[in-house]
């Protein structure tokens, strides 16, 4: 195991100053997830427009700098994806966090899954995976209108 | 007393963990385990195993002598007046849960209030809570101070005529507060209250005595007193154990069983249905054993000593913020960093084998009402010394530094 693999350059930099923190207005998505081992939450917020395309995404929240960067990553990559793409994104990062050595969808550029991999540092640290996770896990009940909240335990 | 001897007494730390030197500052979750009481559930099983309590053959009842004699072991070291007020549980959870569920059953009804306080564990408000969804009971915390600490006029302030039973910590496990809890017994004794204690953190660390501290109930964890896991601790005058109700049913705790009716087993007995955790209590006997060894006197210095120590040491390393100022502190220093998250601080700490907790250490009442998503905790036992405190903060710097702070 190396710290440095878990705390990138990258992840300190999205960890202390998370892109697309805070609310907006006229969101019309939403979903809410906790982690009760460490009392850990995040809530995300979205508009999709009538092309299904996300046209905003913000969230808000509290956590370790790997789950507010994990988050903030997230937002910024699904920005301006549509729904169908977002959903894949999110089934390639989960597979790669659970198992998968690198990403496989076409959606992203080499950039930005270059970016995304600076996360799988979790990977040796199986009590930190759900702070990588937490945020995309909340990011699919959204899209799905799911009332429920998300947790990591059940 | 030499803390070096008695480290060696723990076989945890004879190997490397990680390719470091343990430094274990987790004991408010977890002990570690003295060799005594590890040969002792490799030598029960291998050499003396029986189910206790039922048969007659050779093994059984030597398997329910040993069995018996921790009871009695527990009874003189908290100093309770009878054998019989001491019930095994799986743990102090399923204690508080037992004396919940008993007396909920047979003393709450709607409208009735029960006194916590904000400090208190999860074990010691779930159940309560539980009551309050079956009953429409309420409960009623009261506040802690600015110095992390829950005083006798705060309790006071919260009594009503409603007031059925208060449960509260010996000593927290977030601010290390020590609560002052005979003080508390005598003036819910007073108003007729009877009082259960949390005693997760005070068992392993301060001195017991049921009959001075006249609690009605104390509850206790063995896997916190160098003992097993699955084993814990219910004191309870006997006036109280006679009067409630049974709590699981199953064999062992009946009297006589009829297709009419049923009639329960004497105590203490009646509390203990099922297979008990045989093994692990007749091995809580050799923790009982070792702590007496030692001596809870020069237990309680050592850990006074290691918590002024670190006190010192972390109040002047900037930007660790410590939680809670009690005057009567226990081994516990919970902090934060600014700017860096508890889990970030926890993973870092354990790169050097310094082995703390992240979180809300399952109180989350308490760190919503300090407004902290969570703390980093460092926790004292027997076999910590100055240098496991001196590399915790070198771990903290270590920490800073990887944040760039």
């Amino acid at each position: 195991m190396d710290l440095k693999d878990l705390y990138q350059e990258i992840i300190l930099d999205h960890g202390k100053n998370p892109r697309n923190l805070g609310k907006f207005d006229n969101y019309n998505k939403d979903a809410k997830g906790n982690n009760p081992l460490c009392g850990d939450n995040v809530h995300v917020y979205l508009r999709l427009n009538e092309n299904k395309k996300v046209e905003d995404i913000a969230f808000e929240g509290h956590g370790c700098a790997i789950s507010m960067a994990s988050a903030s990553i997230m937002t910024d990559m699904v920005r301006g994806k549509e729904e169908k793409e977002v959903k894949e994104i999110v089934t390639d990062f989960l597979g790669m966090i659970k198992e998968k050595d690198s990403l496989e969808t076409n959606i992203l550029k080499d950039d930005e899954k270059t970016k995304l991999m600076s996360l799988s540092g979790v990977k040796q640290y199986p009590m930190r995976v759900k702070c990588a996770t937490l945020s995309w896990h909340t990011l699919t009940s959204a899209l799905d209108n799911s009332d429920q909240i998300v947790k990591t335990e059940e | 007393m030499n803390i070096d001897d008695i480290k060696r007494e723990f076989p945890i730390f004879d190997d490397k963990i990680q390719n470091n030197d343990l430094v274990y500052l987790d004991s408010a979750n977890s002990s570690q385990k003295p060799r005594v009481v590890v040969d002792r559930i490799y030598d029960f099983y291998t050499k003396e195993f029986s189910n206790v309590g039922r048969s007659v053959h050779y093994l059984a009842v030597a398997a329910t002598n040993l069995y018996e004699q921790t009871r009695v072991s527990v009874q003189k070291y908290i100093n309770a007046k009878d054998k019989d007020e001491i019930v095994f549980t799986k743990g102090a959870t399923e204690a508080i849960n037992l004396v919940a569920n008993t007396f909920g059953q047979k003393y709450l009804s709607e409208g009735d209030e029960v006194l916590l306080t904000e400090l208190e564990h999860h074990s010691n408000y779930v159940p309560w809570h539980f009551l309050r969804k079956a009953k429409n009971i309420k409960i009623e915390f009261a506040e802690i101070n600015d110095n992390g600490e829950v005083t006798l006029e705060a309790i006071e302030k919260k009594i009503t005529n409603k007031t059925k039973i208060i449960s509260v910590s010996h000593l927290s496990n977030v601010t290390g507060a020590i609560l002052p809890i005979k003080e508390i017994v005598q003036l819910a004794h007073s108003k007729n209250i009877p009082v259960l204690i949390d005693g997760c953190q005070g068992a392993p660390h301060l001195k017991l005595d049921m009959q001075d501290i006249d609690c009605d109930f104390y509850a206790i964890s063995g896997h916190k007193m160098y003992g097993p896991t699955g084993i814990g601790i219910l004191y309870a005058k006997k006036k109280w154990l006679e009067d409630l109700p049974p709590y699981q049913g199953g064999g062992g705790m009946i009297n006589e069983v009829k297709k009419e009716g049923i009639t329960y087993g004497e105590l203490p007995n009646k509390y203990e249905a099922g297979t008990m955790a045989t093994a692990q209590v007749i091995a809580f006997n050799e923790s009982i054993k070792f702590m007496e060894k030692i001596g809870i006197q020069n237990i309680e210095k050592h850990e006074k000593e290691l918590l002024d120590y670190g006190l010192e040491k972390l109040r002047k390393n900037n930007s660790v913020n410590i939680i809670g100022n009690p005057k009567e502190k226990g081994g516990v220093i919970s902090f934060t960093i600014e700017g860096i998250h508890p889990h970030d601080i926890a993973t870092i700490l354990d790169e050097d084998g310094v082995a703390i907790r992240a979180g809300h250490h399952c109180c989350q009442i308490l760190h919503d009402k300090l407004n902290l998503p969570a703390t980093a905790r460092a926790s004292f036992g027997i076999y910590n010394t100055k240098d496991d405190i001196d590399k915790l903060n070198e771990a903290i710097n270590k920490c800073k530094k990887i944040f760039n702070l």
